[in-house]
């Protein structure tokens, strides 16, 4: 905590403890004066809770892509938002095929796997040749230069399907077996929330299972451990890489499915931008790297910023808390660089790693 | 024929010259010894075998086949498996899932089998089977290494420096094991600073100094020649 040797004293630490404590006293002060004020009552709550939980597993399900290359390559791989929308901005048209011919609505349980499994190998694709021809040629090169190749591979696969499907906004159409809301305990939760959580967490199950139980799994461990024992297993690092790619890429894109069923709206070559920033915020609130984390990060950042705006921004009297969910995003990111920057769950970076 | 032929390779770090112009030949079944001091180029030898480093020259020739430019996780599948220096268990896989990646190229339903031999050989390895390797003593990594390395099936075994950093009672088990692994038809090319020992189980041996052969012969001449008695075995 504080250091009060006058010997030691540094103004970068003091002004980190300043921070700190302007912090803390901001979050209380904000969430006393709304608690006291009961403006929201306990059933509003649940409900931000539950919007956040079911936005915040469509975070973990990206975030999970910039882990596992992290946790593999130790390279943040700044166009998995790209990624994201591949996925999810090709299948908007099948989501609308299957809406015009009816199939959509009269086996809604048959057509979102597909559109999901579409999606997901949409992303696959994508992600595996991203690796394929922009950072397989620069492995082992300095850090930075992955770093901003990825920022042109950005550029260019955001125009690329901006060239492919227009530059207008699309949206996925309405499943209408997921309308309505069904009521816990006097409480309405949307159905469509309920879905969105539920199918994220199969999906975070199947990678565990695929991480933890399976032979490339365990390959994926050895690998991100140290490539060259793991090519004396007889381990492809190459296949292995790759294989990382086309699961992040998978995860992403059925995310873009799970996403267009949740927010229908905004779907163009741009709407991988912000919530690849928040599923990156997500991985580092978690401990980049670290699985669990990313699930957990991701479920926290959701629930933060449905939950934080309501209860600190507006209790401190700022106008429009709810259009500040971004702020809080991005101040949860900048807060945890500062403080922990190896995460909720992560293990302090050593200077090999960061 | 032999097994394993090593013929005048230049190994390079950089600039760094590490081999200049080794050669050596291990037969099918034979226990091999390379000795020679610190930075003489043991290990580099062994990398280059296994294809984690490539000579600028010379060839590497393995059972009639050129293999100095096939990439490692190949030679695996041709019966090549190396123990490294320093382990290199993988600490955040348990014991047993450390044992699967020795397996990972094999595909066959013998693979249970082999387990239960490896751990008939290591006991205290099924005793912490699901434990991280990462939490086991120096002496326990060193037997997950061997068992892991044999789980691929190899037949020819290059190991470095196997004894290192263990307390005496256990450097003789492993040179047991060795020995015992050996009977078995695996050929071994065992890289050791422990001449002695290195000696007294190795049918021949090499002395490699500043990354050439110096010496070669059997190992029981070796034990006796005076320069090997001076400087490897610390006899005066
Ligand atoms: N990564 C590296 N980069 C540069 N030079 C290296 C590297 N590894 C080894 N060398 C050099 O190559 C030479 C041979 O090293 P090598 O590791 O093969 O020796 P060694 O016989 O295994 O020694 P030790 O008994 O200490 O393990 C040494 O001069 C060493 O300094
Ligand atoms: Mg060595």
């Amino acid at each position: 905590m504080f250091k009060w040797k006058t010997d030691e004293f540094s103004w970068v630490d003091f002004t980190i403890d300043v921070l700190r404590v302007l912090i803390v006293l901001g979050v209380v002060v904000g969430a006393w004066n709304t608690l006291s004020s009961g403006r929201i009552t306990l059933a509003q709550w649940v409900n931000l809770f539950a919007a956040g939980l079911s936005q915040g597993s469509i975070y973990a399900l990206i975030a999970l892509g910039y882990t596992l290359v992290y946790g593999i390559l130790l390279m943040i791989n700044f166009a998995h938002g790209e990624v994201f929308m591949a996925g999810a901005f090709s299948t908007v048209f099948l989501a609308e095929a299957f809406n015009r011919t009816g199939f959509l609505n009269d086996q809604p349980l048959l057509a979102i796997p597909l559109m999901i499994m579409f999606a997901g190998l949409v992303s696959m694709t994508v992600a595996i040749l991203l690796e394929r021809v922009a950072y397989r040629p620069l492995r082992g090169s300095p850090r930075l230069v992955p770093l901003i190749t990825a920022i042109g591979a950005s550029f260019f696969l955001q125009y690329t399907f901006r060239g492919l499907y227009g530059s207008g906004f699309k949206a996925y159409p309405q499943v209408k077996i997921l309308q309505g809301a069904i009521s816990l305990g006097g409480i309405n939760i949307p159905i469509v929330q309920i879905f969105v959580f539920f199918s994220a967490l199969a999906l975070m199950l199947c990678l565990y299972w695929l991480v933890e139980r399976t032979r490339i799994g365990k390959a994926m461990r050895a690998v991100s451990e140290n490539k060259e024992v793991a090519r004396l297993m007889g381990i492809d690092i190459d296949f292995v890489i790759m294989f990382t790619f086309g699961v992040g890429g998978f995860l992403a894109g059925s995310a873009g499915v799970i996403n267009g069923v949740f927010r229908p709206q905004g779907v163009n070559f741009f709407m991988g931008f912000i919530p690849g920033i928040k599923a990156f915020t997500a991985a580092v609130l978690g401990g980049i790297g670290n699985i669990p984390g990313a699930m957990l990060g991701g479920l926290f950042l959701g629930v933060i910023e449905a939950i934080g705006p309501n209860l600190v921004l507006a209790g401190l009297g700022i106008p429009g808390a709810n259009q500040l969910k971004d702020v809080i995003a991005f101040t949860m990111l900048v807060l945890v660089l500062i403080f922990r920057p190896q995460g909720i769950l992560g293990e302090r970076l050593s200077e090999k790693k960061a | 024929m032999a097994l394993l032929e090593v013929k005048d390779i230049h190994t390079y770090y950089g600039n760094i010259h590490a081999l200049k112009g080794v050669s050596f030949e291990v037969d099918s079944g034979e226990i091999i010894a390379l000795i020679g001091s610190n930075g003489a180029g043991k290990t580099t030898t062994l990398r280059t075998i296994s294809g984690l480093m490539a000579p600028r020259e010379g060839s590497v020739t393995y059972d009639g086949e050129e293999i100095s430019r096939m990439r490692a996780d190949l030679l695996v599948s041709k019966g090549i498996s190396m123990v490294p220096e320093g382990r290199g268990v993988f600490a955040k896989l348990t014991v047993e899932e450390n044992l699967d990646m020795g397996a990972y190229i094999r595909r066959d339903g013998a693979i249970k089998d082999d387990l239960k031999s490896a751990y008939s050989l290591f006991p205290r390895l099924e005793e912490r089977r699901k434990q991280f390797a990462g939490t086991l003593s120096g002496g326990e990594q060193q037997m997950l290494a061997i068992a892991r390395a044999l789980m691929s099936k190899p037949r020819l075994l290059l190991l470095d420096e196997p004894s290192m950093g263990l307390a005496p009672v256990l450097v003789d088990g492993v040179f047991e094991t060795v020995q015992r692994i050996a009977s078995e038809g695996v050929t071994i090319l065992l890289v050791e600073q422990n001449a002695h020992m290195a000696l007294q189980i190795a049918d021949r041996g090499y002395v490699l100094q500043s990354g050439e052969v110096a010496i070669s012969d059997t190992a029981a001449n070796l034990q006796q020649n005076e320069t090997v008695q001076k400087t490897y075995l610390g006899i005066d």
